[in-house]
């Protein structure tokens, strides 16, 4: 079949991928595509040009965006009245309209794209071309040439660890799943992205969902589990259209359901919306969600690599780990193993956002710096404005200055500098941004979120909040920054789950770098950059 | 997802509980296809609110006698997640994303403009019941920061004058 796909493509000489991510669509994409569609008929060019709906290449701002192969030229802000006259120069005539050509090659430049290896070059709706462009071929792999701890092995050997935020060692994990006892066992897919600020789970689903499905049934095969549920949230209505209709074409082609492609293998995928809550990402959390409740964390162990959902052996891993394994069993974990850095194999997806000059979401091999991230693919900071801190990790991450920017992007350095890496947030802000505030307003997010189960994070990320509302009302005193420092370290130390072990890191890192901040707002009365207005409620 | 549409309305004439009762029938279908069981609340409370616009009292009690689970569960998970509404919406909704890239970008004073505007805080309807201001936290839209979702229409790169205009569009009475 893949075969046969590839022999279709073929056929035509060009390729006009139009975007039509949740981005693209606000800016009019579903126009776009028509137009384009309109076009091709219109100029008799249906034999030499396929123009297909896809998902995000990534380079959201620019939107709406058109990527035309081959050579993969990069149309931006393309209106439905241009498509005409870009299909006649490009296709016919065969030169690039310059006009609307994407103006920041090195938004690419520094990337590479394992998870995203067919966002934006694909339709996310047509299981075919994910086939052709060499989807299930792993799985068919596993089925027929390899066992179940063959597969563990390699996800082992390729050293992958969680994209989820903590980390943990993806092979080990599938270990424990594996060796548990009780059955039935259930994996589920995390794609609760609560994290404000991050979109790389959403574009990914909206781009590739069935890369997220073969991960799955992979892991299905290789722990002997029979359901699985896909937790995505209830903000994303593209990504949980796509996400249906790829699980449905999936089964018709008896890729999931019984029998898998006539092998023994059952897999059962259902996919559970979540309802808004930041806290649903945090993996015993989300148990209690898909069991029907308020997603309450509980305390750990028992992992729920041993005691899950429903008190059985379940594993769980964000949507961008499942997308790697089926590259990782195609390639094998050695190949996997060498990409990125030794104690870090792989790539990350970035969200990059704020106060940037090309903002969208990029994938990285692990260990560039986050300078290279800031200011070569990101182009650095516009409107002549000054760079002054980068928010790594998503709400709970950490604010870190210029200083900071030389560190590689990994687990431990992020962590050694007081922010984490996270779903893979960067939000870059500039010489306007008051740190003060900034801090309130995560902290402000936090307390939102904060499930209410523990006394730490219920109480202690109100005090804090407390005295910033001080500090920003102009009726803060010298010690309340050691008391902010204390407090934040005791809420680190105690609280039950991730959310409230770093909660703090906003405001941590803030007085760890930005103290002088501080001291402005509590000896001057003053915020230096203005923006804060001491006393008026910026957010 | 506002089901304004089919808002069913507190009056109790003879065709809005024949109304009410189809609606009910759609729920209940859906609660049949999982079985009553108590893991599809989550499901059955967003179907309800797609249904019904908003999650009443009476539905959540329905709820929670179906799938047989205690009210204050029922409750608790409504009152849990930011996706529940416990009051009717009005007919328009105007939720500003707070998301972090959409503060960067000065969400904060386009969400003060429109408080200042409609006269309300977030959370509130005003008081001729016509329009509801509610907050969101990202809507994954960050590269287009900031975010306001009108209805349901996602307006990208978002300016405080644009959303203005179109909030004195439905203050004057056009829908």
């Amino acid at each position: 079949m893949a075969e046969e796909e590839r022999e279709k493509q073929k056929r035509f000489r060009y390729r006009i991928n139009v975007c039509c991510s949740s981005s693209c669509i606000s800016l009019g994409a579903l126009k776009v595509l028509k137009s384009f569609e309109r076009a091709v008929k219109e100029l008799g060019l249906e034999d030499q040009c396929k123009v297909a709906r896809t998902g995000c290449p990534g380079t959201c701002s620019a939107g709406p965006v058109v990527l035309i192969e081959p050579g993969d030229y990069f149309y931006e802000g393309v209106t439905p009245e241009s498509a005409r006259e870009i299909v006649e120069e490009h296709v016919i005539r065969g030169i690039p309209l310059k006009r609307f050509l994407y103006s920041v090659p090195e938004f690419f430049s520094k990337q590479k794209r394992l998870v995203l290896r067919n966002a934006g070059k694909m339709d996310p709706l047509d299981i075919r071309e994910y086939i052709s462009r060499g989807g299930y071929a792993a799985l068919v792999k596993c089925l027929t040439k390899m066992s179940e701890d063959d597969v563990i092995n390699e996800v082992f050997k390729s050293g992958l660890r969680g994209r989820g935020g903590a980390g943990f060692q993806t092979g080990q994990k599938w270990k424990f799943v594996s060796k548990a006892a009780g059955s039935p066992k259930y994996i589920i897919g995390n794609l609760d992205e609560g994290d404000p600020g991050v979109f790389a789970n959403r574009t990914l689903a909206e781009a590739d969902p069935h890369a997220i499905i073969e991960g799955m049934i992979i892991a299905s095969y290789a722990l002997k589990a029979e359901k699985g549920y896909l937790y995505t949230r209830a903000e994303y209505p593209l990504a949980i259209e796509t996400l249906k209709k790829a699980i449905q074409q999936a089964k018709s082609l008896g890729l999931l359901g019984e029998k898998i492609l006539g092998t023994d293998l059952n897999f059962d995928l259902e996919l559970r919306l979540g309802a808004g809550a930041f806290i649903a990402g945090e993996e015993t959390a989300i148990l209690a969600s898909i069991e029907g409740m308020r997603a309450m964390p509980r305390p750990r162990p028992p992992y729920p690599a041993s005691s899950g959902l429903w008190g059985k052996p379940t594993l769980i891993q964000n949507v961008e780990t499942l997308a790697n394994i089926p590259l990782i069993v195609l390639n094998g974990g050695e190949w996997f193993s060498k990409i990125g850095v030794p104690h870090c194999p792989g790539t990350k997806c970035f969200s990059l956002t704020g106060k940037i000059k090309n903002p969208g979401l990029i994938e990285v091999p692990m260990g560039i710096t986050l300078k290279e991230v800031v200011f070569e693919i990101g182009g650095g900071v516009p409107d002549g404005r000054r760079f002054k801190a980068v928010l790594v990790g998503g709400p709970s991450g950490g604010c870190l200055p210029e200083s900071q920017l030389h560190l590689p992007i990994d687990y431990e350095s992020l962590t050694k500098a007081g922010a984490i890496m996270g779903s893979g947030g960067i939000v870059v802000l500039d010489d306007e941004s008051c740190m003060v505030d900034t801090a309130k307003f995560f902290i402000d997010f936090c307390v939102d979120e904060s499930c209410g189960k523990c006394t730490p994070c219920r109480v202690g990320l109100v005090k804090v909040r407390k005295i910033l509302e001080r500090i920003g009302h102009a009726k803060g005193v010298e010690k309340d920054i050691d008391l902010l420092a204390k407090v934040g370290e005791y809420i680190k130390e105690a609280s039950l789950c991730g959310l409230g072990q770093t909660a703090p890191n906003p405001v941590l890192t803030t007085i760890r770098y930005f103290k002088e901040e501080y001291m402005a707002h509590i000896l001057d009365k003053k915020c230096p950059t203005g923006r804060c207005d001491m006393g008026a409620e910026g957010s | 997802m506002t089901g304004n549409e089919k808002t069913v309305e507190s009056t109790h004439t003879g065709s809005d509980i024949l109304i009410r009762e189809k609606l009910v029938a759609k729920l209940e279908k859906l609660m049949e296809e999982h079985d009553y069981d108590r893991s599809a609340l989550l499901e059955v409370l967003q179907k309800a609110q797609e249904i019904f616009g908003y999650l009443d009292r009476k539905i959540l009690i329905l709820i929670a006698e179906r799938l047989h689970v205690a009210p204050s569960q029922v409750y608790g998970a409504a009152t849990f997640y930011n996706f529940f509404r416990l009051r009717k919406p009005g007919e328009h909704i105007i939720t500003p994303c707070m998301g972090t890239a959409c503060y960067v970008k000065g969400a904060g004073e386009i969400l003060v403009a429109i408080e200042r505007e409609l006269g309300v805080e977030r959370g509130k309807s005003t008081p001729d019941g016509r329009v509801t201001l509610f907050i969101t936290r990202c809507i994954g839209a960050c590269a287009m920061a900031p975010n306001v979702i009108v209805d349901d229409e996602v307006i990208g790169k978002a300016t405080k004058e644009g959303v203005l205009e179109r909030i004195k569009k439905f203050a004057g009475g056009e829908n």
